[in-house]
């Protein structure tokens, strides 16, 4: 994985009022690889996934996509990109089935009428792409899934739309050692098509199961950006709860290294 | 020989297997569909028919269409707004609005009906901007937008009436509506064009999904629905083109009344919207859950808006029915028990009061019940007040079936 990053982030710095959320992040998500992000509650991970997708506008600081600098001023910007973000809540109609909560916003037509069958084509080989087999029928009501199955409706939801970069916020917090595995199977499988693919997560085993780098963050900071190869457990939890873990982490409590 | 086509034949049965217990799963999940509302119509029918032979007669089997036929179309109208979650309690009065709005056109300012009905109309959809607006908007509770709407809009009847007298209507199109037959050639003309087009667009889909290899519904799950459409509607038509008048030398009185096909075209064109078009895709999942819907980039508040301006505009359409029915319009138009009656009608057809589960035709089969009770009741001769009391209980009775199946489905994971 020799690649440059797909997404890179430099100097990001975001306020609400005199709150200073972020300070002086820089981040990067690299194709075919899995990012943790990670940090203690209220260190700005979810901010700064919500700057990424463009929910909130950055106040400075530098957005790279594929290399070329680009102005992210709202989710539709970012979904243009090819970002993607799954949030913790799955944002599913439980009421729609499982295509119709695919295609929810962005449906195919023909003419006036609904193109059920070119929908159901495609979210059939997406879900086949991703070898998802624990759905019964692709018509089966979201309310009637479980909760691994509807982790994976909402993860198919955001690849089906050929994006190259998919956040997911703490997809395995509410979900049983079962489901977890499999969940976390799926991501893995999300970086091996070559997505670049950021997981949020607060649990280590889940980050050292599927990661290739991990990003931890401190008090708004970004404390450091490893290969998880190169670092061990203990090393992050000081990441995360001190900022700093020997040589890695923030030095004067700013700037970030690695 | 015989080998080659077993295995075929069991395919299939197979396939229609799944599909009847898959039914069948669904509704012991709680999900009951037009169940109750079918179900009550035959026990009530076959009660008041012991009860009252007269119920049976072809007579009142018209009756019971025109009867039924405002609370119907308000409460086709009303069910875009339950599908949000949200209540409009003034479409009763809306529809008297426009009503009053029809008669002074027509009757005192000598408008031509078409105007005449074009700004019934047109008065609806503005109210339902109005209303719609408050409370995407505004935020405010529609609960409490239509509260005031109800108040307001029965002074506005009363205004537009001028205290109290009635506005009788002559103009012979507007009274055709509810009191007029269409021919019977024509009704069964109607019947067999509407049951092949209804046949042949099943069997289009089915072929159409089993080239792409996709599940398609059985032949003959296909095959039995149009047998029952044929049956039913075919039985009505009959029953409807019989000669009901008196005295048939004088005047012959048979046809199906205008007002069925008139409903019949609403209810297609709505199903159509709710279940083809990405709008009516966009009302459900709203119902379901407004924040997906907002993330999924659907503009939550046009969609609250239009569903608004689609109720009030279907209450203009039921109150110039009301007015042609009664050949009058009063301070009383759409008042008293029509509201109830239209939301009832929704409810008892199968819509949820919580959002995100209706169809048109539960309005169809739940203006049914309201309009055989109504009916049922006058022919045993049951004072208005017994009536209110019943219609009351059965709405309550409907409100519970949906809160229990809701549970119920919570409770085996189909919430």
């Amino acid at each position: 994985m020799s690649q440059g990053p797909i997404l890179e982030l430099r100097g990001i710095n975001k306020s609400f009022g005199p709150v200073q959320v972020l300070h002086d992040v820089a981040f990067s998500a690299y194709p075919g690889e899995v990012t943790a992000l990670v940090g203690d509650n209220g260190a700005g991970k979810s901010t700064l996934v919500k700057c990424i997708g463009g929910i909130y506008p950055i106040d400075s600081g530098e957005y790279y996509f594929e290399g070329e600098r680009v102005q992210v001023n709202g989710p539709r910007d970012a979904a243009a990109l090819g970002v993607e973000i799954v949030y913790q809540d799955l944002a599913l109609c439980d009421n729609l089935d499982i295509v119709q909560n695919m295609f929810l916003g962005r449906e195919r037509r023909s003419g006036l009428v609904l193109d059920e069958d070119t929908m159901e084509e495609m979210a059939a080989k997406t879900l086949a792409g991703l070898s998802v087999r624990t759905v019964k029928s692709l018509r089966q009501q979201v309310s009637s899934l479980s909760g691994g199955q509807r982790q994976t409706v909402a993860i198919a939801k955001a690849v089906l739309w050929n994006s190259k970069v998919v956040i997911l916020d703490e997809p395995t917090a509410a979900l049983g050692v079962a489901q977890t595995a499999q969940v976390l199977e799926l991501v893995r499988r999300l970086a091996d098509k070559g997505l670049a693919v950021v997981l949020i997560s607060h649990n280590m085993n889940d980050v050292f199961a599927v990661a290739d780098r991990i990003a931890a963050l401190y008090l708004g900071r970004m404390a450091a950006q490893v290969k998880a190869s190169e670092v061990t457990h203990s090393q992050v939890v000081e990441l995360i709860t001190a900022g700093r873990s020997g040589e890695l982490g923030l030095k004067n409590g700013n700037g970030a290294a690695s | 020989m015989t080998t080659e086509t077993l295995p075929k034949q069991d395919k299939a049965d197979s396939a229609i297997g799944v599909h009847v217990k898959g039914y069948f799963e669904r509704v012991k999940g709680g999900e009951l569909g037009a169940l109750p509302a079918v179900f009550g119509l035959v026990i009530l029918c076959v009660v008041f028919s012991i009860l009252r032979p007269a119920f049976l007669s072809a007579v009142n089997f018209a009756n019971l269409f025109t009867q039924g036929a405002a609370v119907t179309v308000i409460a086709m109208g009303l069910i875009f707004v339950l599908l949000l979650g949200e209540i409009d309690l003034s479409a009763g009065f809306a529809s008297g609005v426009c009503a009053a709005v029809l008669a002074v056109l027509l009757t005192l300012q000598g408008w031509p009906w078409y105007l005449a009905v074009l700004a019934a109309m047109v008065t609806g959809a503005v109210i339902g901007f109005v209303l719609g607006s408050l409370v995407a908007k505004l935020g405010i509770p529609s609960f409490v937008v239509t509260l005031a709407a109800f108040l307001a809009f029965q002074g506005v009847v009363l205004l537009l009436v001028k205290d109290g007298t009635n506005i009788s209507i002559r103009d012979e199109t507007i009274l055709a509506i509810a009191n007029k037959n269409i021919p019977p050639v024509i009704g069964w003309v109607g019947l067999i064009v509407g049951v092949v087009v209804y046949a042949a667009l099943q069997l289009l889909q089915a072929r159409r999904r089993t080239a792409r290899g996709l599940v398609a519904t059985p032949m003959a799950v296909i095959a039995a629905r149009v047998v029952t459409l044929a049956v039913v509607a075919g039985a009505a038509v009959y029953v409807l083109n019989l000669e009901r008048s008196r005295n048939a030398a004088i005047v012959s009185l048979k046809g199906v009344p205008i007002v069925v096909p008139l409903i019949v075209i609403l209810l297609v064109v709505w199903t159509f919207v709710l279940r083809r078009t990405a709008y009516g895709r966009h009302i459900y999942a709203v119902g379901g859950n407004a924040e997906a819907a907002r993330r999924a980039g659907i503009n939550v508040d046009r969609i609250r808006i239009s569903a608004f301006v689609i109720c009030s505009f279907m209450a203009s359409i039921g109150g110039i029915i009301a007015a042609s029915r009664a050949n009058s319009v009063d301070p009383n138009t759409g008042g008293s028990n029509v509201l109830l009656f239209a939301v009832g009608a929704a409810v008892i057809g199968g819509t949820s009061l919580f959002g995100g589960k209706g169809r048109a035709l539960d309005a169809v089969l739940g203006g049914a019940v309201v309009a055989v009770i109504e009916n049922g009741m006058g022919l045993m001769g049951y004072s208005a007040g017994v009536k209110y009391v019943v219609t009351g209980l059965v709405l309550l009775l409907a409100a519970g079936v949906d809160a229990l199946s809701r549970k119920r489905a919570a409770a085996t994971g189909r919430r």
